[in-house]
């Protein structure tokens, strides 16, 4: 009989270990804790688990390889990836390695809170495909995929390449699903730059856990989509066309589309 | 005097001597020939003028066929002093009086050398010149030289017609008058001369040997020495070594291209340092990032974990609040480091400059009380939020009252914080990035700064002297650096110190004090104008004018330290300059300065020794 539970906790050290499986019980969760990989691939084994939280340096199997273990064993678990090396570089690969979201240490309780909050969603929108029920609220568990020619970045933010030099950039209907209700969007301002895997958007959620999305390109930013800050249902209607976020002059695209998923590999 | 035939000055001594003496000697040999010569002349002259004396005065005797008497004449000239020899010669070579008496009677060998003269032909001469009739000969090649002239009697109708019938009036030459004079006093003074003449020449080299040398040492050595000795010391790593040679020939050219030389070298140095300072903080950063953000994360969790469970204990709140925004500038700073390995920009927000003000005052409160300062806070509580990132302000803000904190020591002063909105027009604000001359000329001077920035480099004349001026280039400021004295009051000439142009204007007068009124020709932004007269601060830059005033806020930190000095104050922005010793590192005003010039901001300084020092700060409100 496989056992269910909501949260696997993957860090070599202890403390951080504890402080995560604090909070995930303080909030509601079940969770289980691991030191290792190894470790924890047994206890995937036993226990069915909403949400994976991972370490990417790790003595002997590191995160990546984890993601890798999952992926060749076609394990759908949702992983949020986490590391105290929180480079941009780190951040990327981790989403293109089939991380659902990527959390820089240190963190805070809303931080961890709110990406646990939307992985646990995450996870049951992509495994489970049905209307649930989360904390007494309903959820709509479709979502619509990127358009083929559409480059993403994990399941966070998509770009649409329009020529060498400029493309739209936006987020993923997933990312969005998992929110939940979008009560706030901040944006950045023209001119400025966002790098690929750094924070490009914040969103606060109606339970104020406030949410980033991370730039699937280096840029600068030369447009915002002033009809979403008008009217904020439209992200929801129409997130990859009309819904774009921010026209972006590309430093690197080329370059920077080898680091994130095509999206016809999606379909 | 050491003699080392490598020197490039022995060997000009060397070359200057030998040229000299060789002018010198063959100078000499002419001159002692020549009055040898004259010399001898005179001599042979006065032997001349001798014999014809004696041929004279004893013709009548002869006519009288009175031989005593001219025995008489001749031994009596003979006497006279240089006279070796005087004898009388008859056509066959018969010497028929003499002073020397046991040649008398004895025949002359025609080929004698005193007959040679006219002998030589088969046909003897009967005419011959002064020249012809001298010869100079030595009895004994030890014995002095000796000047012989013969003198030719000739037949005469009286000599044929006398009563003593001696001769006939077929002869020609009856005889032959031959003088001998000693040489001995001509080659004493030809030899004395010769002997003067090589005295001198030698006097003449030493001479010019010691002030070769001695100009050689002071055009020569002691440059090349100064340049060897500078090589040296920039070959050991010295590289802020500077000859400073105030001459302005080549060797000055030479030390000035090589202070040149080791001041861009230095400067890469700097560069270099500054550069592979920045890679291995890049990569420490790196390294270090993890280790840090790990045992972050249980403080920043665990804190913020408690935070949310003790919502209804508004004291631990507090507390824990501080606890959970300062780890979260511990990570930011973290962040900052590793973004710094990437090289990335500032991240801008929204920064209420109150607030960040209050958390440095949080974090050094403590060390406040230790040193027992007193700080003095007045806010404007309607300040603007500024764009730009909080962190980096903050990290100004708190380095200058760390700096203020460390002037004053523990000498129980005050440390006043200030903050207000200001409007501030385009006047003492904006700064000139770029200015030129009618001609083009760049007159921007990288090398001299005014409070940190480029000044723009004029050539001024007074009416004392002329030099080199350097302008505030920030617009409406006046802390212009003069090169040179003005009296109060007085029109300064202003040029392009590239090429030499005017750059006063032919018809503006200043509207203040109506003296003459430079331009500066700002690219692309129009023209400066600004008053000549000495003291006179109108300036007029219509573009920037255009633009209007725009609202800053201006923090002003001021404490009652030990004050910086006058010279160190135009240094303090400078990379690597610190007062601080081996505490500081010397790159915390400079950052501070990049800081602010970042957020287009101003920052600028005003200290009195012993009374205090005070930073200003402006920060527009906003900006594209």
């Amino acid at each position: 009989m496989i056992k269910e539970k909501n949260i696997l906790i993957i860090d070599d050290e202890e403390v951080i270990l504890n402080a995560i499986k604090k909070v995930v019980i303080y909030e509601g969760f079940t969770c289980d804790t691991s030191f290792s990989v190894s470790e924890s691939l047994e206890k995937i084994q036993e226990t069915r688990y909403g949400l994976i939280i991972c370490d990417i340096m790790m003595p002997k199997i590191d995160g990546f390889e984890f993601l890798n273990i999952l992926k060749k064993r076609k394990l759908s678990t949702p992983v949020v990836i986490t590391t105290g090396f929180s480079t941009l570089e780190n951040a990327v690969k981790a989403l293109y390695e089939g991380a659902i979201g990527f959390i820089p240490k240190p963190f805070s309780v809303e931080e961890l809170t709110s990406m646990i909050k939307r992985g646990i969603i995450y996870g049951k929108i992509y495994n489970e495909k049905r209307t649930c029920y989360l904390h007494e609220k309903k959820i709509s568990l479709d979502f619509i995929p990127c358009p083929p020619k559409y480059y993403r970045l994990g399941f966070d933010s998509w770009v649409m390449k329009k020529n060498e030099k400029f493309a739209n950039i936006g987020l993923t209907d997933l990312f969005l699903k998992s929110i939940g209700m979008v009560k706030e969007i901040e944006f950045m301002n023209t001119d400025e730059a966002v790098y690929q895997g750094g924070n490009c958007i914040k969103i606060i959620d109606n339970e104020d856990y406030c949410h980033q999305l991370l730039a699937p390109i280096s840029g600068k930013i030369i447009d915002i989509n002033e009809k979403i800050i008008i009217n904020k249902s439209l992200l929801e209607k129409d997130p990859y066309f009309n819904g774009w976020i921010y026209k972006i002059i590309a430093t690197d695209l080329d370059n920077e589309l080898n680091n994130l998923t095509p999206c016809s590999s999606d379909i | 005097m050491n003699l080392n035939f490598d020197k490039i000055g022995t060997k000009l001594i060397l070359i200057v001597s030998i040229t000299i003496a060789l002018i010198l000697s063959l100078f000499a040999y002419f001159s002692v020939k020549y009055q040898t010569q004259n010399l001898i002349s005179e001599v042979e002259r006065h032997a001349n003028q001798l014999s014809e004396t004696i041929r004279h005065s004893t013709r009548f005797d002869m006519l009288a066929n009175r031989r005593e008497h001219v025995h008489n004449i001749i031994n009596r000239i003979g006497d006279e002093e240089g006279i070796t020899n005087l004898r009388i010669l008859n056509k066959e070579g018969e010497i028929i009086y003499s002073i020397h008496q046991a040649e008398i009677g004895h025949m002359v060998d025609k080929n004698a050398e005193s007959c040679y003269a006219c002998h030589t032909e088969n046909q003897p001469l009967q005419k011959l010149t002064i020249k012809e009739r001298t010869r100079i000969f030595r009895i004994h090649p030890d014995s002095s030289r000796i000047l012989g002239i013969i003198n030719p009697i000739y037949n005469e109708t009286s000599c044929y017609e006398a009563n003593c019938h001696a001769h006939f009036k077929e002869q020609t030459v009856l005889g032959v008058l031959d003088i001998s004079v000693s040489l001995a006093e001509v080659d004493e003074l030809a030899a004395n001369n010769k002997n003067s003449m090589i005295f001198f020449t030698l006097i003449s080299i030493a001479i010019i040997a010691i002030i070769l040398r001695a100009a050689v040492a002071k055009l020569i050595r002691k440059p090349v020495g100064n340049l060897v000795k500078a090589t040296n010391k920039v070959a050991k790593g010295n590289l802020n070594h500077r000859i400073d040679s105030p001459r302005k020939d080549e060797l000055g050219m030479l030390a000035s291209s090589f202070d040149n030389m080791t001041k861009k070298l230095s400067e890469m140095r700097v560069q270099l340092v500054q550069s592979d300072k920045l890679a291995s903080m890049g990569k420490l950063a790196a390294g270090v990032a993890h280790e840090i953000n790990n045992p972050l994360t249980g403080v920043l969790t665990y804190s913020s974990f408690l935070l949310k469970r003790v919502k209804d204990n508004p004291e631990m709140k507090e507390d824990l609040e501080v606890i959970v925004r300062e780890t979260k500038r511990s990570r930011d700073i973290v962040k900052g480091l590793l973004d710094f390995a990437r090289q990335s920009t500032p991240r801008k927000g929204k920064i209420n400059i109150n607030e960040v003000i209050d958390n440095v005052v949080a974090i050094v409160a403590n060390q406040l009380k230790i040193n027992h300062i007193k700080l003095n806070k007045d806010y404007d509580h309607n300040l603007p939020e500024i764009p730009g990132d909080s962190n980096q302000i903050q990290q100004v803000i708190l380095n200058l009252v760390i700096n203020a904190i460390d002037a004053i020591g523990n000498t129980n002063g005050t440390i006043g914080i200030n903050t207000k909105e200001i409007t501030l027009s385009p006047y003492g604000v904006t700064k000139i990035h770029e200015a030129k001359c009618p001609k083009g000329h760049d007159l921007m001077d990288p090398e001299h700064k005014i409070d940190g920035r480029p000044s723009i480099k004029l050539k001024a004349k007074s009416s004392k002297n002329e030099g080199f001026m350097h302008l505030d280039p920030v617009y409406g400021n006046h802390n212009h650096h003069y090169g040179i004295e003005f009296d109060e009051n007085e029109i300064i000439k202003l040029f392009c110190p590239h090429c030499g142009v005017t750059i006063l204007d032919e018809i503006d007068k200043g509207p203040d004090c109506g003296a003459p009124v430079y331009n500066l020709i700002i690219p692309n932004q129009g023209i400066l104008k600004g008053c000549t007269k000495f003291g006179c601060g109108w300036q007029k830059w219509d573009f920037i004018d255009k633009t209007g005033d725009s609202k800053y806020v201006e923090i002003v930190i001021t404490d009652s330290g030990c004050g910086i000095n006058k010279k160190d104050l135009e240094k303090i922005f400078d990379p690597f300059f610190s007062t601080k010793g081996q505490k500081g590192t010397g790159l915390g005003l400079s950052v501070i300065w990049g800081i602010i010039d970042n957020h287009k901001g101003k920052i600028g300084v005003v200290s009195e020794i012993d009374k205090g020092t005070s930073f200003t700060i402006h920060l527009p409100a906003q900006y594209d």
